[in-house]
């Protein structure tokens, strides 16, 4: 007998309220889960994904969305792929994912991959037409970013990425869920899972969309519960457009939430619950903090719970959940999950009273509105640089995206004594960054240094924010 | 410097190095019409701390979040003056 409730999304969908006809809305259309379930996502309908380890790289969320609900069970492998990897990394992720196929629009600039099939994703699924279907185990690979600048790649499944997720008494049939995130990033992902868990329409983000019309698409929407970074949350509040939208449940993820972006949030929307969720693309969802405070009780950690079990190890958070991804992909990769079943996040906690609160990351990581940043990768441009013997780049406080990047620099004797004009050099060393770079990777302030410290083992010392 | 000249020469240097086109400045501009995205932002409160010494988004008890370019200076302004 063939078991009715195989793990895929295309099985959540068939087994949701029937009464209800969730929407999945993008910024260029919108269709109804039911009907991508019954279509075909691709140009090619007869194309079989069995067996493929697939490239999902559509610019469009939308066209993402239907893509990976038709290969959920299908193919062996999907990588969701993001719209600003560089043609060089896409290459290199492609090679380790063993990628043989990759699902694209005409649209799609960031790949060239000559030899690999192609297939052409639909914008809209049509409901015309059909394709195959399946209810294997399939893989998904969730980039995220490495010390080198290549992304890592890290290996989840259906199961592990919905473990969060319980349902929920308070959600209406008029939940309508949205997020700043994209839904090919762990946090946004979770949102998209959520609602299609739970048979709720979901209004998708759309890349350099303006926030006004992002509003108004999610005023029309109706959109109840919606998640987001809190520098997604403060540029909301700094449109002056916040009273668009009358959210009943606000989230934030991704970074450290302070007080001031708790409060002016709860002030904004009086009547909606504000809450604080710990997660990441490794981990899986730590927690969920629903009191309106910065940080999370103290009580919270090592205590027994069925889901999640969290301990503080040399101050930083460690969790150990049937939500964490397995592994990265990759052979010289090291271990995610720890001999003892613990993920160690690198996050790092301090307890002040009652609470322990979220003080920065191991490595001198930074994350920049949401957006991990490794030093090392910022230090190798700046070290590239000919005047330059070394640089060390740190993060620094920001109330607006938690963190910038700042660097400090050692020029190399014989420039240091040939008395140039610091700020050109300066400048000349920021175009190289800007340059190589992402733009929140580049420093926004450089310094000239005598020395940097280092430590007995040979190794930058390195601060944290 | 006035606390708004020197805040107004900011967002000119920023818009220069970060190759962004602004608009005209003036206190009844949105924010968000402005031309800077959130890192935008984010830098210029930056170098205001360095160049200033305040940054009233941190320091202050509970502030509301500025919308216009004139609330923006006159957070800066206030926080000059406590």
């Amino acid at each position: 007998m063939q078991r009715e409730h195989n793990l895929t999304l295309s099985n959540i969908i068939r087994h949701g309220d029937p009464t209800a006809s969730p929407v999945c809305t993008g910024a260029n259309g919108a269709i109804s889960f039911a009907d991508i379930v019954a279509g075909s996502g691709f140009g090619d309908d007869a194309f079989d994904f069995n067996d493929r380890s697939v490239l999902l790289a559509t610019p469009d969320q939308l066209t993402s969305a239907i893509a990976l609900i038709k290969l959920d069970g299908v193919a062996r492998r999907v990588v969701l792929c993001l719209p600003d990897v560089s043609v060089r990394d896409v290459q290199a992720i492609a090679a380790t994912a063993e990628v043989d196929v990759v699902v694209r629009t005409e649209d799609t600039s960031n790949v060239d991959l000559p030899g690999l099939r192609a297939v052409l994703a639909r914008p809209i699924a049509d409901a015309t037409r059909s394709c195959p279907t399946g209810t294997r185990r399939t893989e998904w690979v969730l980039l995220t970013s490495g010390t080198s600048g290549t992304p890592k790649l890290v290996l989840h499944d259906l199961g592990s990425l919905i473990g969060a997720i319980k349902p929920s008494a308070k959600a209406l049939p008029s939940t309508v869920w949205a997020t700043f995130y994209d839904i090919r990033r762990y946090g946004g992902l979770q949102i998209f899972l959520r609602a299609l868990l739970g048979g709720h329409s979901m209004i998708l983000s759309h890349r350099d969309e303006p926030i006004g019309e992002h509003l108004i698409r999610l005023a029309q929407g109706g959109v109840s519960h919606i998640s987001g970074t809190p520098s997604h949350w403060r540029r909301l509040l700094m449109s002056g457009l916040a009273g668009n939208i009358a959210p009943a449940y606000v989230r934030l993820s991704g970074e450290i939430a302070d007080q001031s972006v708790l409060d002016a949030l709860q002030a904004a929307f009086p009547k909606a619950g504000v809450s604080h969720a710990y997660a990441s693309t490794e981990a899986g969802v730590g927690f969920n903090v629903i009191d309106g405070r910065a940080g999370f009780p103290a009580a919270m950690a090592d205590a027994a719970n069925d889901d999640v079990a969290m301990t503080i190890h040399d101050g930083s958070l460690r969790l150990r959940s049937s939500r964490t991804a397995s592994r990265y992909l990759g052979e010289t990769q090291p271990a995610i999950v720890g001999p003892d079943g613990f993920v160690d996040t690198g996050d790092l906690v301090e307890l002040r009273g009652d609470r322990y609160h979220f003080v920065g990351r191991r490595g001198g990581i930074i994350n920049v509105g949401g957006q991990k940043v490794h030093p090392e990768e910022i230090e190798a441009v700046i070290n590239g640089h000919p005047a330059v013997h070394m640089s060390l780049v740190q993060g620094r406080r920001s109330p607006i995206t938690g963190a910038l990047v700042v660097a400090d620099v050692v020029l190399k004797q014989q420039r240091r004594d040939a008395s140039e004009n610091p700020d050109a050099l300066a400048e000349d060393i920021l175009d190289r960054c800007r340059a190589a770079l992402a733009t929140y990777k580049v420093p926004t302030r450089l310094h000239f240094v005598a020395q940097l410290d280092v430590s007995a083992s040979g190794k930058l010392v390195r601060s944290h924010v | 410097m006035t606390v708004r000249s020197t805040i107004l020469s900011e967002i000119y240097k920023i818009a220069v190095a970060q190759k962004r086109d602004i608009s005209t400045l003036h206190d009844d501009l949105p924010l968000m019409d402005s031309g800077f995205d959130s890192l935008c932002f984010a830098v210029l409160v930056a170098h205001l701390e360095d160049d200033l010494g305040l940054d009233p988004f941190s320091s202050a008890e509970e502030i509301e979040f500025p919308v216009t370019l004139g609330d923006f200076i006159a957070l800066y302004e206030n926080a000059a003056r406590t």
